[in-house]
């Protein structure tokens, strides 16, 4: 809520003394950007931005979503796509309030989106005026920054700056909140060259002597193990990741988000770890005697029981963020710094050692818990069937973009994501109801390559008026659902759990298929193994958006688990 | 992990409405414990300066430092907890006094105060020093033989300085 009043560094254009509307001002920082898209739904207070929209409709593409929580998550999904930041907007009051389970997404999962409100005009501001909310005051703790822009000479620089903090260092969601008459007004200023924000540190390539320290460490692991996370994505490190694994033959372990950051068909690929990560790759995070994290938080659903999580590991951490080293874990050698610029700085100290030893107790785990087989389904079609199913057809080469809950523990697990920016969920949140919208997002930024939304039931009914979306922009996006008339990882945890006690956990569904082709979708049911296949196949083939509703078995639970509170030791594993 | 202490952050932040329920909001929402926080114009125009006493052990204040620093419009910030510094703050106290109040000027006087408000039956000191001066001086006070009665506390909460010269210092 940084009032923008009182700061001396707006630019004056005397030269061209150009005068811009607000709403101008923003659609210019937009392209500035390297924007193409902006994600939202009109109000009252946001109309005079509409207005500039269209006037700048030749540069910029509106997509009007039907409900703002679409908007952000697809943003988001246009963010992690591209790289770059990601646009959504709203009215004041109600649709600005429907953003903010966006914001705290974003914040989350280290996405950069800029979001841009509209608020009632400054003279009624504190009035309790129609639709006005000090969502300012709401949005601070879920964005890495926010203003609201009391001045339109202002404007040009909140706008570089807004950008600017949402793409640099970790990003995040930042939040513009601009009254109704600002919009409206008019300005000469331009934003400064270079931007005062004496405090906010760029991140640079980390520390020479700790990076020498690490690589001591690392050549002189037996047991080393890299653990990838999001930041490798952000940073762009694949290739440097790549590198640090093959050169110093170091096994690799991902993150939910750090899925496709290295090869998963690779040899050195151990898989995702976590709660629901593959056995051997939460066994060798008890036995490593050094643990590389490399742009990751070591969340709770990765790292599960801290003191069974490497307890004879030396600990390298890398990070942009130094809020996040020695946050979980104690950290022997602490490395604050952009990830891809600091691999670089490492890789020529790094030596190749055999590791014998290591990589054959790693196999032998890879060969005796085979946490990837599917087990035989006479009866019913397994969902991890359906992921796979869409692996095949797409040859690897689809983006994923999965809900929350079962769907996405079995779309990180059965798809082999062989490159970064392939599958995205929102892990940190962990709001259902991101897939469709995120993909969407995900469709419009590329569409080069081909977008499977991989959603359950439940996480689809969150935002099912999308389709509508889908429909008007004829965006060509394939839709898996997971049918299985449960929340499902609900019913799985009370399952566990709760004794069976099943409270909350059932979905009277209606007929998916019918309410896609009433919204002007091409909607598909299938209930066999025949009728599914043919259905992903029909849907890869086909030139536009598909539905998929595809009944699957409705009690098939998530494997492996580890038990929350506990160590690798108790994982749960497939018992058929 | 070591024992929970009062520890003494000194932040420079811009001067923005805002900035201050920034700090609180992130203080609140990571549950850091905040003994007292006194905020003014520093030195520099367009330029606060926050000192904030925080409970918690090491670990938990430098995560605390951490996150401070994250708030983009926080420019610098010091823990001065065991390094050479001036750490005081004001109180102003009301006391009910009966007729003879020359035992309060001396007392008063005595821990460096000064009365700076005198009524029929009340007087109210004003008291700087360190939190431990105030609370001595308190202490006297409520244990007096003549039963003064305390009808008003009013405390800065601590602000804080480094000693020695600023020039050529970072941060």
């Amino acid at each position: 809520m940084s009032s923008t009043n009182g700061r001396s560094t707006n630019v004056v254009n005397t030269d061209s003394q150009i005068a811009r509307s607000g709403g101008d001002v923003v659609c210019d920082a937009i392209l500035e950007a390297g924007v193409d898209v902006v994600f939202g739904m009109p109000g009252g207070a946001s109309l005079p931005f509409y207005d500039a929209l269209y006037r700048y409709q030749d540069r910029i593409r509106h997509v009007l979503i039907r409900h703002e929580q679409a908007a952000g998550f697809a943003a988001n999904g246009y963010a992690r796509a591209t790289g770059k930041v990601g646009v959504a907007t709203s009215t004041s009051g109600p649709g600005a309030t429907n953003l903010v389970t966006c914001m705290a997404n974003d914040m989350m999962d280290s996405v950069g989106v800029v979001y841009i409100t509209g608020q009632v005009a400054r003279p009624a501001i504190g009035s309790d005026a129609f639709q006005e909310t000090d969502i300012t005051g709401i949005s601070i703790p879920v964005t890495k920054h926010s203003y609201l822009v009391l001045d339109v000479d202002d404007l040009p620089r909140v706008m570089k700056e807004a950008f600017y903090i949402a793409s640099s260092g970790r990003p995040g969601p930042v939040h513009v909140d601009i009254p109704k008459d600002v919009f409206v007004e008019t300005t000469t200023c331009t934003a400064p060259q270079s931007l005062d924000l004496r405090g906010y540190i760029t991140p640079t390539a980390g520390d020479a002597a700790l990076v020498a320290r690490a690589a001591e460490v690392i050549n002189a692991a037996d047991r080393p193990i890299i653990m990838a996370g999001h930041g490798i994505d952000i940073s762009g490190a694949a290739e440097q990741l790549f590198a640090l694994a093959t050169r110093g033959n170091i096994p690799v372990v991902s993150t939910l988000h750090g899925v496709g950051t290295f090869p998963e068909t690779h040899p050195l690929s151990f898989g995702m770890l976590g709660m629901h990560g593959l056995a051997y790759a939460n066994f060798a995070m008890g036995k490593t005697d050094c643990i590389i994290g490399l742009g990751t938080r070591f969340d709770d659903r990765a790292v599960g029981k801290v003191e069974e999580f490497g307890p004879d590991a030396k600990v390298v951490h890398i990070d942009v963020d130094p809020a996040e080293i020695g946050k979980v874990l104690a950290t022997d050698v602490p490395i604050v710094g952009d990830l891809k610029m600091t691999l670089e700085r490492l890789l020529p100290l790094i030596n190749h050692h055999d590791r014998k030893a290591w990589f054959s107790q790693l196999d032998s785990w890879r060969g005796r818990h085979r946490s990837l087989d599917i087990p035989e389904s006479p009866e019913s079609v397994l969902p991890q069937e359906v992921v796979r199913a869409i692996y095949e057809v797409s040859g690897g080469d689809a983006r994923v973009i999965a809900d929350v809950g079962q769907n996405q523990m079995w779309a990180a697990q059965h798809f082999w994501y062989e490159k970064p920016r392939m599958f995205f969920s929102a892990g940190g949140l962990g709001p259902m109801g991101y897939a469709l919208p995120a993909a969407m997002g995900v469709k419009l930024a590329d569409d080069r390559r081909d977008v499977w939304c991989v959603t359950g039931d439940g996480g689809l009914l969150i935002n099912i008026q999308e389709f509508n979306t889908l429909a008007a922009e004829g965006i060509n996006l394939k839709v898996a659902i997971l049918n299985n008339a449960h929340l499902g990882m609900i019913r799985q945890w009370q399952e566990f759990f709760y004794e069976g006690r099943y409270m909350g956990a059932y979905l009277d569904n209606p007929d998916f298929a019918a309410v896609a082709k009433s919204f002007g979708l091409h909607g598909v049911g299938a209930t066999t193994r025949e009728e599914m296949n043919s259905a992903i196949e029909m849907a890869h083939a086909h030139d536009g958006p598909v539905v998929l509703d595809l009944h699957v078995d409705q009690v098939e639970n998530v494997y492996p688990m580890i038990v929350p509170g506990t160590g690798v030791a108790s994982v749960i594993e497939d018992p058929r | 992990m070591s024992e929970p202490q009062v520890h003494t952050l000194v932040a420079t932040v811009q001067d923005h409405p805002g900035v201050l329920t920034r700090v609180a909001s992130l203080f609140r929402r990571r549950g850091f414990n905040i003994a007292s926080l006194a905020v003014g114009h520093s030195e520099e125009p367009g330029y606060s300066r926050m000192t904030i006493a925080v409970e918690g052990s090491a670990d938990e204040v430098s995560q605390c430092e951490k996150q401070l620093y994250k708030l983009i419009e926080v420019d610098s910030v010091r823990n001065l907890t065991g390094t050479a510094a001036i750490i005081c703050e004001l109180a102003l106290i009301k006391i009910r006094v009966s007729a003879r109040s020359d035992e309060l000027d001396k007392v008063t006087r005595n821990h460096g105060g000064e009365i700076v408000d005198r009524s029929e039956s009340s007087m109210i000191v004003q008291m700087p020093g360190d939190q431990k001066r105030v609370d001595q001086f308190l202490d006297v006070i409520s244990g007096h033989p003549d039963a003064w009665l305390i009808e008003e506390i009013s405390r800065t909460g601590a602000i804080a300085m480094a000693r020695g010269s600023t020039h050529g210092r970072n941060g």
